[in-house]
C-alpha cells in the first residue's frame, strides 16, 4: 500500500458539539482516521470544507475542549484479518470487548485501544505452499486450526503476484513473517483491509443454494439463497432478533457474522452464554467456534454504531474469501440508518426524506451489494447472505429505510403484530412475505427434498391465500354459512398455520426442523385434506370430518425428536377413521 | 476560575456566552443571578469563542448581567449510603428539610454504557403477584420493563402494587427502590409517598421529585440523577434497585422542547431524531454484572398520547426496552383492575426466568395457550357484533366464553391481592380445562397429562 503522505500531520480542534467536531489545520483526505485531543480518542474525516475538517468521533467527547491537538494518522478505518476472530465479540470499530472489560471494567470508559487481534498469541502455522510457487492476491499460502474451523491464510486481495521465496511452519504469532515473496513483501497471517472498501472477488455469481435454516417458514416458503440478501422488517417485539438468532443458531452456513447495531445489550449477552452451550447440528460442535460478534449497542457511540456494519461484512467478506459460506445478521439496520441521520444533521446536511441524509438509499445498496456467491480470487467458491433487520417506526413499512431496503433485498420476511400479538411465532406474514430466489432453487429442493416438495409449497400457499379470502366473507356470515367445502378449507389452513408455520424458538426440538421433516409434516397435512375432500364428495359432513380424532395429535408431532413412528401410527389412524366414515355414508 | 459576564443570547433554555479561554463539551455551568442565585446549566457546543449552555432550571432571572463561571467538569452526582430514606428535589437537592447528603462518592449522571461482555443474563423470577405479569409476562431481576398507559388510567397503582408485592422467592437480600417523578403533579406524588410510607417502603427508597411546576428542563437531569444513585447502590453497595421512573412521556417533552430551542430539524412528531439514542442511554442503564452482587430493574411509566402506542415515545421506548406492560382503556372501563392487555404486552425475558428452574415446567406453554385462546376469543368477539353469537360454530363459541372468563377471573384481581405463581398457573390450567383437550394444541401431551385438572383428578383417584 501506497504511504498516506497527510500521516502524523497535526492540528487543533476548532469545535465541539457531541460526536462531530471540527478541527483546522490537519491536512487530511476524506475517511481518514485522526486521534482526537489529548486522550487521543478515535474518529475519522467525514467532510473537509476549505481549512477546516469535521470529525466524528468513536468515542463520548465529553469534556474535550477547543484547542486540544488533532493527529491524522494517515489511514483508513481498518479492520485486522487473521486467527483469532472467531468467538470473539468485538464494538463497532473492532475493539475486543473482553479486552476493554480488562483494561477498564465493567463500564466502557473512552480513551482506550486495544487491536482487533491479539498480538501475543501463538498459531500453529501450516504452510500450504512451497518455495518457488507462484501466488496472486487471494492466494491460500497456508492453514491454522483456528476452533473446529480451520483458518486459511491468504496472500492479501492488493498485494502483487510473485513466487515465493521462504516460507515456514511452527508456531507464530500474527506479527510473526510467515513467508517471504521473491518482490520482497513479507506476508505474516494477518492483513488489515479498510471497511469501507468491498474486497474484491473474480466473479460474482447467481445464488441457486438454499441456505438451510431448520425454520419452516423460511426453508419451506420463503427461502434465502446462499449469497443472497433479505430484510425483515417489524415492529417492536414482533420477532426480528429472535429470528436473527435463530438464522445465527441453525442456518448451516460455516461461518455466521453477527452484528448487534444499537440493539440491546441483555441481547449480546445472551448470545454470548448460550452460543457456546449449543451444537452445531451440522458439526456437532459449540455454535460459539464459527461466530464472530460485534455488539455496539444503542448507548454506546453512534458513531462506532455507523461503523459497525462495515466492520462486520469486512470480516464477514473476509471469510468468504477462504472459501466459506458466510451469512451476516444485522440487527437492526435502522439503527445504522439512524446514526447516519443523527451525524448528517450535526454536520447540517440538508435533509433528505423523515430527515435521513439523501444518500441514505445508496449506502444501503451499497452495503447489501456486498453479498453474493462469488468466485473468490483463488477460484475457490465462497458466499456471503446478509440478512438485515429493519425497526420502522410505528411499524409503518412505508418509512424511507424500509422502502429503500425492500428496493434492494431479494427476499422480504414481513413481521406482523397481530400475530406476534397472539403468539403466532415467528410471526412472519405469509400472505406478504417473498423470495425472489424460489425458481433458481427448485432444483435444488427437487434433488435434495423431493420431487414433490415444489407442489406441496405451492398447494400449501394456495390454502393460505385462499383461505384469506375466505376469512372476510366470515367476517361478515359467519363460518356455518360457508359451503362445506370451503369450511374444510379454512380447517386445512389453520393446520398448515398452526402445525407447520408456527415454530416455537424455545423449545428444545421444535427450535430447529430440518427440511425432511418439515416436508413429512406438510405431506402428512395434504393427506389429510386429500382424503377430507375426498369424504367430503362422497356425503360426509364437515362436522364428521372435523370431529376426526388422529389429526389432533398431529402439531405433537413437533415437540418429538423421532416423530417418524408417530407420524405413520397418526397417519394410519387417519385413514382408519376416514375409511369409516366413507362407508359409513 | 474564570467569570465571564458576556452573555450574548437567551433563547428558551439555552444561553450563549461569548469567552476566551477553552471550555469541554458536556462541562458544568454555573450562572449567577444579580440576587445571589445560582442556576446550573451544561455545555452543549463549545467552539473557540462561543458557548451555547443548556439551564436546568428555568432561565426567568438571567441576563446579560448574570455571572457565567464552567466549572471544569461534567455534572456529578454526589451519593451515598445515607441517601436511602431522603428525598430530593429533580436536580438532586434535598427537600425533605433533612440535613446535606454526605458524598461517599461523586459520580457522573451521564453513566458510562456497561460493557456487554461484562453483563451476566438476568434470569432471577421476580413474582409480583400479579397473574397478568407472572404468568404471561413474567418479570426478571435486571430486566426493563415499562407500562405502556393512558391519561386516567391506574397505572399508579399498578406500579405501586409491583413496588409491594414483588419479590424473589426464597431470597432474603438486600433492596432499594429509587423513584424518580418527572412532571408529575403534587398529587400523584403523594399518592406514591402515601404508599411507601404506608408499607415501610419510604426507608429502602430515594426519592427525586420534579413535580408539574418545577423546571421542565431539569426533567433532562432527573433519570440521570435517579440511575446513578441506582448504580451507586446496586454496583458497589450490592443492593438489588428497582427504578421507577414516571411519567417518561414528561422526559420526551423536555427533550422536544430542547431540540426545538436549538433549532434542529425535527424528527417524526417534532421529536428529535436522536431521542431513541437519548432513551437508550436512560433504558440501558438496567441489568446485571458478571461478578456483582446488586441489579437493577427498571420500571419506567409513560402515558400515550391519544392511547397511540405507535406514538415516538411509546415506540422508541418498546424499541429499547425488554418488553412492555400495556394498560388497557377498554378493561379499566369494564371495570377489570389492573386492567393489563396481555396481547399487545411482552416480557422478551420471560423465557431465561420461567420454567423448571425457576417457576414450574409448564409455565411456557400455559402461558402460549392462554394467548393464543385469548386471541381467537377477542377476534370473535368483533366478528359476534356484526353476525350475532348464533352464527358461531360450537367451537367459535367456546373461545368466545373463554375470553370473558379469562378476562373476569386471571386478568381480574385485587390491589391487595398477592398471587403466588403456582395460583396463577393454577387459575391459567382451570380456565384451559374450559376447552376441549384436543384445542390445546400448544401444550404438549405429557404436561397436559400432569397438570390438566381434568387428568389431575384421574391420577389422583387412581393413587
Ligand atoms: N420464533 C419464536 N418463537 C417463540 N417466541 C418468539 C419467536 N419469535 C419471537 N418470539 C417472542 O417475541 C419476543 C420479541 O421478539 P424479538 O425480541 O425478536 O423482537 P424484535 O422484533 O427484535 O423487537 P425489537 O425491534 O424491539 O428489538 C421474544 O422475546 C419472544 O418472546
Ligand atoms: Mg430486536
Amino acid at each position: 500500500m501506497k504511504e498516506n503522505q497527510k500521516q502524523g500531520d497535526k492540528g487543533v480542534l476548532k469545535r465541539i458539539a457531541g460526536p462531530v467536531v471540527a478541527a483546522v489545520g490537519v491536512n487530511a483526505h476524506m475517511y481518514d482516521v485522526v486521534k482526537v485531543g489529548h486522550e487521543e480518542l478515535m474518529g475519522e474525516v467525514i467532510k473537509i470544507q476549505g481549512e477546516e475538517i469535521i470529525i466524528q468521533v468513536y468515542e463520548d467527547t465529553s469534556g474535550i475542549r477547543p484547542g486540544e491537538p488533532v493527529e491524522n494518522t494517515g489511514l483508513s478505518l481498518a479492520v485486522e484479518l487473521g486467527p483469532g476472530l472467531l468467538t470473539s465479540i468485538y464494538d463497532g470499530i473492532q475493539r475486543p470487548l473482553a479486552v476493554l472489560v480488562d483494561k477498564m471494567g465493567d463500564f466502557i470508559e473512552r480513551g482506550v485501544s486495544a487491536p482487533g487481534l491479539d498480538h501475543a498469541k501463538k498459531w500453529n502455522f501450516e504452510p500450504l505452499v512451497r518455495e518457488g510457487d507462484a501466488v496472486k492476491p487471494g492466494s491460500i499460502i497456508g492453514q491454522v486450526q483456528e476452533t473446529n474451523i480451520v483458518h486459511r491464510v491468504l496472500v492479501p486481495p492488493n498485494a502483487e503476484p510473485a513466487t515465493v521465496r521462504s516460507i515456514k511452519s511452527g508456531s507464530f504469532t500474527v506479527d510473526d513473517v510467515v513467508c517471504t515473496l521473491d518482490n520482497g513483501t513479507e506476508l505474516t497471517m494477518m492483513h488489515k483491509w479498510p471497511v469501507r472498501v468491498p474486497r474484491p472477488v473474480t466473479e460474482k455469481m447467481n445464488p441457486d443454494i438454499p441456505l438451510i435454516t431448520g425454520q419452516r417458514i423460511l426453508d419451506g416458503l420463503f427461502p434465502i439463497a446462499k449469497g443472497g440478501t433479505a430484510a425483515i422488517p417489524g415492529p417492536f417485539g414482533s420477532g426480528k432478533t429472535v429470528t436473527q438468532q435463530q438464522l445465527a443458531k441453525w442456518s448451516d452456513a460455516e461461518i455466521v457474522v453477527y452484528i448487534g447495531c444499537g440493539e440491546r445489550g441483555n441481547e449480546m449477552t445472551e448470545v454470548l452464554t448460550e452460543f457456546p452451550e449449543l451444537e452445531d447440528p451440522k458439526t456437532g460442535k459449540p455454535l460459539m467456534e464459527r461466530t464472530v460478534l460485534i455488539a455496539n449497542t444503542s448507548n454506546m457511540p453512534v458513531a462506532a454504531r455507523e461503523a459497525s456494519v462495515y466492520t462486520g461484512i469486512t470480516i464477514a467478506e473476509y471469510f468468504r474469501d477462504m472459501g466459506y459460506d458466510v451469512s451476516l445478521m444485522a440487527d437492526s439496520t435502522s439503527r445504522w440508518a439512524e446514526a447516519m441521520r443523527e451525524i448528517s444533521s450535526r454536520l447540517e446536511e440538508m435533509p433528505g426524506e423523515e430527515g435521513y441524509p439523501a444518500y441514505l438509499a445508496a449506502r444501503l445498496s451499497e452495503f447489501y451489494e456486498r453479498a453474493g456467491l462469488v468466485e473468490t480470487l483463488n477460484g475457490s467458491s465462497g458466499s456471503v447472505s446478509v440478512i438485515g433487520a429493519v425497526s420502522p417506526p410505528g411499524g409503518d413499512f412505508s418509512e424511507p429505510v424500509t422502502q429503500n431496503t425492500l428496493r434492494i433485498v431479494k427476499v422480504f420476511w414481513a413481521l406482523d403484530a397481530k400475530l406476534s400479538q397472539r403468539r403466532h411465532f415467528p410471526a412472519i406474514n405469509w400472505l406478504n412475505s417473498y423470495s425472489l430466489y424460489l425458481e433458481s432453487l427448485n432444483d435444488w429442493y427437487d434433488r435434495e427434498v423431493s420431487p414433490e416438495w415444489n407442489v406441496l409449497r405451492s398447494w400449501a400457499m394456495e390454502v393460505l391465500q385462499k383461505e384469506a379470502e375466505l376469512q372476510e366473507i366470515v367476517q361478515l356470515v359467519g363460518s356455518d354459512a360457508l359451503p362445506e367445502a370451503e369450511q374444510l378449507t379454512i380447517e386445512v389452513a389453520r393446520m398448515i398455520r398452526e402445525i407447520f408455520l408456527q415454530q416455537n424458538a424455545y423449545d428444545a426440538v421444535d427450535t430447529f426442523c430440518d427440511m425432511s421433516k418439515q416436508y413429512d409434516m406438510m405431506k402428512t397435512i395434504k393427506a389429510f385434506s386429500d382424503l377430507a375432500y375426498t369424504a367430503q364428495a362422497a356425503g360426509v359432513t364437515p362436522q364428521q370430518i372435523l370431529s376426526t380424532k388422529a389429526k389432533n395429535d398431529l402439531p405433537q408431532i413437533k415437540f418429538i425428536k423421532d416423530y417418524k413412528p408417530e407420524l405413520d401410527r397418526i397417519m394410519g389412524e387417519m385413514e382408519k377413521e376416514f375409511n369409516a366414515l366413507r362407508s359409513s355414508v | 476560575m474564570k467569570e465571564y459576564r458576556t452573555i450574548t443570547k437567551i433563547a428558551g433554555p439555552l444561553v450563549f456566552v461569548e469567552k476566551t479561554e477553552p471550555v469541554g463539551y458536556n462541562e458544568l455551568v454555573n450562572i449567577a443571578l444579580y440576587d445571589g442565585t445560582v442556576k446550573r446549566g451544561q455545555v452543549l457546543d463549545t467552539s473557540d469563542d462561543l458557548v451555547v449552555v443548556q439551564v436546568f432550571e428555568t432561565t426567568a432571572g438571567i441576563g446579560r448581567d448574570s455571572g457565567v463561571r464552567f466549572l471544569g467538569e461534567t455534572i456529578k452526582m454526589p451519593v451515598g449510603k445515607e441517601m436511602l430514606g431522603r428525598i430530593l428535589s429533580g436536580g438532586g437537592k434535598p427537600i425533605d428539610g433533612g440535613p446535606d447528603i454526605v458524598p461517599e462518592k461523586r459520580l457522573d449522571i451521564t453513566g458510562a454504557a456497561i460493557n456487554p461482555y461484562a453483563r451476566a443474563s438476568p434470569e432471577e423470577f421476580i413474582q409480583t403477584g400479579i397473574s397478568t405479569i407472572d404468568g404471561t409476562n413474567t418479570l426478571v431481576r435486571g430486566q426493563k420493563l415499562p407500562i405502556f398507559s393512558g391519561a386516567g388510567l391506574p397505572h399508579n397503582n399498578i406500579a405501586l402494587q409491583i413496588a409491594r408485592q414483588s419479590k424473589v422467592l426464597g431470597s432474603q437480600e438486600e433492596f432499594a427502590v429509587v423513584f424518580a417523578a418527572m412532571g408529575i403533579t403534587k398529587e400523584e406524588a403523594n399518592h406514591f409517598m402515601d404508599d411507601f410510607e404506608r408499607t415501610g417502603a419510604l426507608e429502602r427508597a430515594v426519592v427525586f421529585l420534579n413535580l408539574a411546576d418545577d423546571p421542565a428542563v431539569e426533567r433532562i437531569i432527573t433519570p440521570r440523577l435517579a440511575l446513578t444513585t441506582a448504580e451507586y447502590l446496586a454496583f458497589e453497595l450490592g443492593m438489588h434497585v428497582l427504578v421507577i421512573l414516571t411519567d417518561m412521556t414528561n422526559y420526551c417533552e423536555a427533550l422536544r422542547q430542547i431540540g426545538a430551542a436549538r433549532e434542529e430539524v425535527p424528527g417524526r412528531r417534532g421529536y428529535p431524531g436522536y431521542m431513541y439514542t437519548d432513551l437508550a442511554g436512560i433504558y440501558e442503564r438496567a441489568g446485571i454484572i458478571k461478578g456483582k452482587k446488586g441489579s437493577i430493574t427498571q420500571f419506567p411509566i409513560l402515558t400515550m398520547p391519544g392511547d397511540d402506542i405507535t406514538h415516538p415515545i411509546p415506540d422508541l421506548t418498546g424499541y429499547i426496552t425488554e418488553g412492555q406492560i400495556v394498560v388497557s382503556r377498554e378493561l379499566h372501563r369494564k371495570g377489570i383492575y389492573p386492567p393489563v392487555n396481555v396481547l399487545p404486552s411482552l416480557s422478551r425475558l420471560m423465557n431465561l426466568g420461567i420454567g423448571e428452574k425457576h417457576t414450574r415446567e409448564d409455565h411456557k406453554k400455559v402461558s402460549d395457550q392462554l394467548y393464543a385462546a385469548y386471541a381467537e376469543g377477542n377476534d370473535l368477539r368483533g366478528l359476534v357484533a356484526i353476525v350475532g353469537k348464533d352464527a358461531l360454530s360450537e367451537r367459535d363459541r367456546m373461545f368466545l366464553e373463554f375470553a370473558d372468563l379469562f378476562e373476569d377471573q386471571f386478568v381480574r384481581q385485587g390491589y391487595e391481592e398477592d398471587r403466588s405463581i403456582t395460583d396463577t398457573l393454577d387459575i391459567g390450567w382451570k380456565l384451559l380445562s374450559s376447552l376441549p383437550v384436543e384445542q390445546l394444541v400448544r401444550i404438549d401431551r405429557e404436561l397436559i397429562q400432569k397438570y390438566h385438572p381434568q387428568f389431575r383428578g384421574a391420577a389422583k383417584a387412581a393413587e
